[in-house]
């Protein structure tokens, strides 16, 4: 009995250990495929628009919406200490150092990783990807390297979108609204944020996040059962683990940067 | 339709750029009070500095002229020693002196230079003589219990003095 629990153990460490493998190796060989990729950028412009046009709407509006919140939230306590100058500070630097990339990643994971990952679940259950190998043309050179390097692109742009909007709804809520001065919010803003290390970091960040999101949707996908109920699980798996692992990369970074 | 879809993922990297040039250069310290143009290094050695910190504003009349290079403790003296890096073509006068000063009841902590009469012009690293060092509040505290304390209520003028 205890055996038997023990050995469950140790084949699922096996088995999360063969999966962290072969995530590695998939990394692996989408690099070794990116002078190919360069040769037609046809395909990767085609994975941008998907990922990163179709992205722009919902990372746009969700970050003016953080922006708002982020004025009117930090109003209600700046306002006993007679600051609210600092307002823009305040919804500079969070967004700016963690939110604009994590949420952005979030949101990425959940608009873009899924489709990825859903897309090549039903090629490869589709036999396409076979096909594909039939016609001696290289699935990952033609399918998925373009997506990943599409999505390693995309995300920091995106991130860097959904600060700028940010702070613009933290301008509106403090200008606007409770009536700061325009001139001190910025001002507060230019000596608060520094530009080697909060935002560059928040642009490396973003770098971090969009390939972890990208490679674990890719992952998902190849590596679903070829079933409806296997892609299914991939999307999901991908909302999931992608989150979990930008939350948790997140931490670590922000330990390492900012530490 | 490669053309159309060109132009759409242009729009896109676009506005990521312009998103990134406005963080940047209106929300980062990049075009404000970086390292803008030549400056020249002058050291002060202060007792105290309170709060003051390495990039914070050297400031006269309230007009930023320079920033805090470095702070060290100079092993001889037991003194803070603030090195500053002032605009070149800001000159001050050799007798002028520096202060801690706080901006606001409880902001970032700055130097203020008042310049002085003499003829002479501060060259680069030269030492600032006359200093004055930040206001330490616990210190002010302390200094007014203790006068509080002080066996002669009676007076009024000493009352007066608090």
């Amino acid at each position: 009995m205890r055996l038997d629990m023990l050995s469950k153990l140790g084949a699922s460490t096996l088995s999360l250990l063969a999966a962290l493998g072969e995530f590695k190796w998939l990394g692996a060989r989408l690099l070794a495929r990116l002078p190919s990729v360069s040769l037609r950028p046809s395909l990767v412009v085609r994975q941008i628009h998907f990922l990163g046009n179709h992205s722009l709407a919902i990372i746009v509006v969700s970050g003016l919406f953080v922006g708002l919140v982020l004025g009117l939230q930090g109003y209600y306590t700046l306002r006993r200490y007679g600051s609210e100058e600092a307002i823009g500070l305040l919804v500079a630097l969070a967004l700016v150092r963690e939110l604009g990339p994590v949420v952005t990643a979030l949101l990425f994971a959940g608009r873009a990783g899924t489709a990825l990952a859903a897309e090549i679940g039903l090629m490869k259950s589709g036999e396409q990807l076979a096909a594909l190998e039939a016609m001696a043309v290289d699935p990952l050179k033609r399918i998925v390297a373009p997506r990943f390097f599409a999505g390693l692109l995309v995300m920091p742009l995106l991130a860097a979108l959904f600060s700028a909007v940010g702070v613009m709804g933290g301008w509106l809520v403090a200008v606007g609204l409770i009536g700061v001065d325009d001139g001190a919010f910025w001002s507060q803003i230019t000596s608060g944020v520094d530009f080697w290390d909060d935002l560059l970091n928040g642009v490396w960040k973003s770098c971090v996040f969009g390939w972890a999101v990208t490679h674990i949707a890719l992952y998902m996908g190849l590596e679903c059962k070829p079933t409806p109920e296997g892609v299914a699980r991939a999307t999901t798996q991908t909302v999931v683990v992608g989150s979990l692992v930008v939350l948790g990369l997140d931490f670590v970074l922000t330990a390492l940067m900012f530490g | 339709m490669q053309r159309n879809l060109n132009l759409l993922v242009g729009l896109f990297v676009l506005l990521g750029a312009i998103a990134l040039i406005f963080l940047s250069l209106r929300v980062s310290n990049l075009s404000g009070g970086g390292d803008a143009g030549p400056s020249y290094t002058v050291t002060a050695a202060f007792d105290n500095i309170g709060g003051l910190k390495a990039r914070a504003a050297v400031k006269s009349a309230g007009v930023v002229v320079g920033r805090v290079r470095e702070i060290r403790l100079d092993p001889q003296t037991y003194q803070a020693l603030v090195v500053m890096d002032l605009t070149q073509g800001v000159p001050f006068p050799k007798d002028s002196s520096a202060k801690i000063l706080t901006s606001g009841l409880l902001g970032e902590q700055y130097v203020g230079l008042t310049p002085g009469a003499e003829e002479k012009m501060l060259g680069a690293n030269d030492r600032i003589q006359m200093t004055q060092s930040a206001v330490v509040l616990e210190n002010l505290i302390s200094q007014f219990l203790y006068n509080r304390s002080d066996p002669a209520p009676a007076e009024p003028s000493a009352a007066k003095g608090l």
